[in-house]
């Protein structure tokens, strides 16, 4: 019956077998860490401090964020190569947006306070409308991915150029570019708080997990694996935390408004930049997509439908109407990624995004997606974004010139997915 | 007699210009196995994969319990009780069993999340009935063996209290231990009342477990005979001839 294993003695386990962790993770983050201290010891120690570790994760975001949405766009053996334009689309879109159309057309006056919101709002929606389009035409018609997208690269990099005549749209509005990321931080102060709340957070989901395990009479790991774990997850976050909140405001910059950061004057005012929001809107979509892709029946079905399509259909799923969300859901992320990005530069620029199809595809592909379908992790796209990232912009900090960057960030793409398939082979699964 | 569990009526469906399956008429009690024999290619699968809802008929009619049913997709199928075991098992190889054992009817909890904890101790009470040495709950099902494989596709359509079972090949990839287990299985659901079309190239075994059986060739439907009323040489002969020798005499 079903209590037969658990009255066996269970076999001995390795340390890390009783962790549990995936294999796999461990291996990204080695490879990650890896990455940063190689620089770090080429660059005499510049790499790893806090202010590069802080314009690394703002650098990531747009990227990391597209990635995730690459993750099911893959995993059901579909590609979208469209991503680097449709946020070119979106930014153009919301640029004009808050400069001109609300503006002019509308009348709302500039620097309004409803304009930003106005205007993600409809950056957003044009964003899963596009998406969602071309998810019509791959799914109900049976037009491939490749096609479709390759179209829509073409298609919507030069509907963002038609919209903006080519030119900068900017400056942005100024709540607009909160969200770029050294623009708008939490303080030393809240991001303490969210941290500490975050981690309090997923120990209780760890510990809640473990607890749902022994009611269903399945085996649980070893209590002090367990404290292992959420030790390894709290100090993670503290540590990230600490990081940002070590970056300490220039003092001149400080100097230029010390009523911004809680000052009578510039004189001996000390402040830390903390968490940017746009690392915060990353790691929300990287929760809701990971429980998009664990807990519900949308990630099941996905899943599922890369595993194997005709299964999926004769179990009753409607993979047309799938493939029309998942790339819809891709655009709403793009254009997530759009605001950004452009919030970044403080400006649309008719270039925005160039390439950024490229460098999503390997973030996904590096991090374990396996373009055969069917396997792939938010988590993974996320670290391969973070390795892309820091690949190049170690590269350029020890002054390697501009061709071999990316000869490295190519054959490293390669490397990763040849170390991906070993892998694969050892365990001895068929994918 | 009763009223049939299935009618199905003057069915075809073509493709291109092949019909492959031609005006056929069967029909399937409760507590009836009814064998379906012939050549790969005679139409078969086909005809029972438009009563599972993967292809949709070209002209024809479904009864099921007495009332006309209409049955455009795998989803209609089931919400007639209407389960199958295809020959490919259907499986998606990425998922563990429980994940595929619930694949399109996931339990979930209050909140609308899967609640894999439930479906795998579902599953584990299933299986152990089903095939008590099945343990590999975890990993994905690609890593089972053929009959580990087959004992999810097969616990999949009998956990769901289906009334109406189809099994296409269901020993097809199975060793001498399994089959026999596969063969206790129909003979309790039958008792159970269920109704069971079965595919087999096996004409022994098929006289063996069928209360009645159905050849096919090229489509149309050669004839229906009761077990107890035909040799194993008639039903060779209806494959092979497509003539039925019991209505010629």
């Amino acid at each position: 019956m079903s209590d037969q294993s658990s009255a066996k003695a269970p076999p001995k386990r390795s340390f890390l077998q009783s962790l549990e962790i995936d294999l796999r993770l461990l291996g990204m983050i080695g490879a990650f860490l890896a990455v940063c201290i190689v620089f770090n010891l080429l660059t005499d120690g510049r790499f790893l401090t806090p202010r590069n570790i802080f314009n690394l994760s703002i650098q990531t975001v747009s990227v990391a964020i597209m990635a995730t949405g690459m993750v099911f766009v893959i995993v059901t053996r579909h590609i979208d190569l469209s991503v680097g334009a449709l946020l070119a689309t979106c930014t153009a879109v919301m640029g004009m947006m808050q400069t001109t159309w609300l503006p002019d057309i509308v009348g709302l006056e500039l620097g309004h306070p409803l304009i930003p919101w106005i205007t993600i709002v409809a950056g957003l929606l044009i964003g899963a409308l596009i998406g969602a389009a071309q998810g019509w035409l791959i799914g109900y018609h049976g037009i491939p991915a490749f096609i479709v997208t390759l179209g829509g690269l073409l298609v919507w990099r030069n509907v963002g150029w038609y919209l903006t005549d080519g030119a900068t749209i900017g400056p942005l509005d100024k709540t607009f570019i909160l969200f770029g990321g050294i623009n708008g931080t939490l303080g030393a102060t809240w991001s303490w708080i969210v941290g500490i709340v975050a981690a309090a957070i997923s120990l209780f989901f760890i510990w809640s997990g473990r607890k749902t395990k022994i009611r269903h009479g399945f085996p649980v790991k070893p209590m002090w694996a367990e404290f292992t774990v959420m030790a390894l997850i709290a100090g993670a976050i503290l540590g990230f935390v600490a990081t940002l909140n070590a970056y300490t405001v220039p003092t001149r910059v400080i100097a230029r408004n010390p009523a911004l950061f809680g000052c009578e004057t510039g004189e001996g005012c000390v402040a830390a930049y903390g968490i940017p929001y746009s690392v915060l809107v990353l790691i929300a979509v990287a929760i809701v997509m990971t429980v998009i892709a664990l807990r519900t029946r949308l990630g099941r079905y996905i899943f599922a439908t890369g595993g194997n399509p005709d299964a999926a259909e004769l179990s009753g799923i409607n993979t047309r109407f799938l493939t029309v969300k998942i790339f819809a859901m891709v655009g709403v992320l793009c254009a997530l990624a759009g605001i950004i990005a452009s919030a970044r530069l403080g400006y649309h620029t008719n270039d925005i995004g160039t390439l950024d199809e490229l460098r999503v595809i390997a973030a996904a592909v590096i991090g374990g997606t396996a373009l055969s379908g069917g396997v792939g992790t938010i988590y993974g796209a996320i670290i391969g974004a973070l390795i892309m990232q820091s690949l190049q912009s170690g590269m350029a900090m020890v002054g390697v010139d501009a061709p071999y960057q990316n000869i490295v960030v190519g054959a490293v793409l390669v490397l990763a997915v040849w170390i991906d398939i070993q892998y694969r082979k050892r365990l001895g699964g068929k994918s | 007699m009763s009223t049939p569990l299935v009618e199905m009526k003057n069915v075809s469906i073509s493709f291109g210009g092949v019909r492959a399956v031609d005006d056929v008429s069967i029909d399937l009690h409760a507590g009836e196995v009814v064998g379906l024999l012939g050549h790969n290619g005679a139409g078969k699968s086909t005809l029972i994969k438009m009563l599972s809802g993967a292809y949709k008929m070209d002209s024809g009619e479904i009864w099921i319990e007495g009332n006309k049913a209409t049955i455009n997709s795998p989803r209609d199928s089931r919400d007639y009780n209407i389960e199958t075991i295809y020959q490919t098992l259907a499986l998606a190889d990425n998922l563990d069993a429980a994940s595929n054992l619930f694949l399109g009817r996931e339990l979930t909890t209050p909140f609308g999340f899967v609640d894999d904890s439930r479906m795998e101790s579902e599953t584990r009470k299933i299986m152990a009935r089903l095939n008590p040495n099945f343990k590999k709950l975890k990993e994905p099902v690609s890593a089972l063996s053929g009959g580990q494989r087959q004992s999810v596709a097969i616990a999949r359509a009998v956990y769901f209290n289906a009334k109406i079972l189809i099994m296409d090949e269901p020993t097809a990839a199975l060793g001498v231990h399994e089959t026999a287990m596969v063969a206790e299985l129909i003979g309790e659901l039958k008792k159970q009342g269920l109704g069971i079309f079965l595919i087999s190239h096996d004409t022994r075994e098929m006289m063996e477990l069928c209360d009645r059986v159905a050849v096919m060739k090229n489509g149309q439907l050669i004839g229906s005979e009761r077990v107890e009323d035909v040799t194993e040489d008639d039903i060779l002969s209806m494959i092979i001839l497509g003539k039925n020798p019991k209505a010629a005499a």
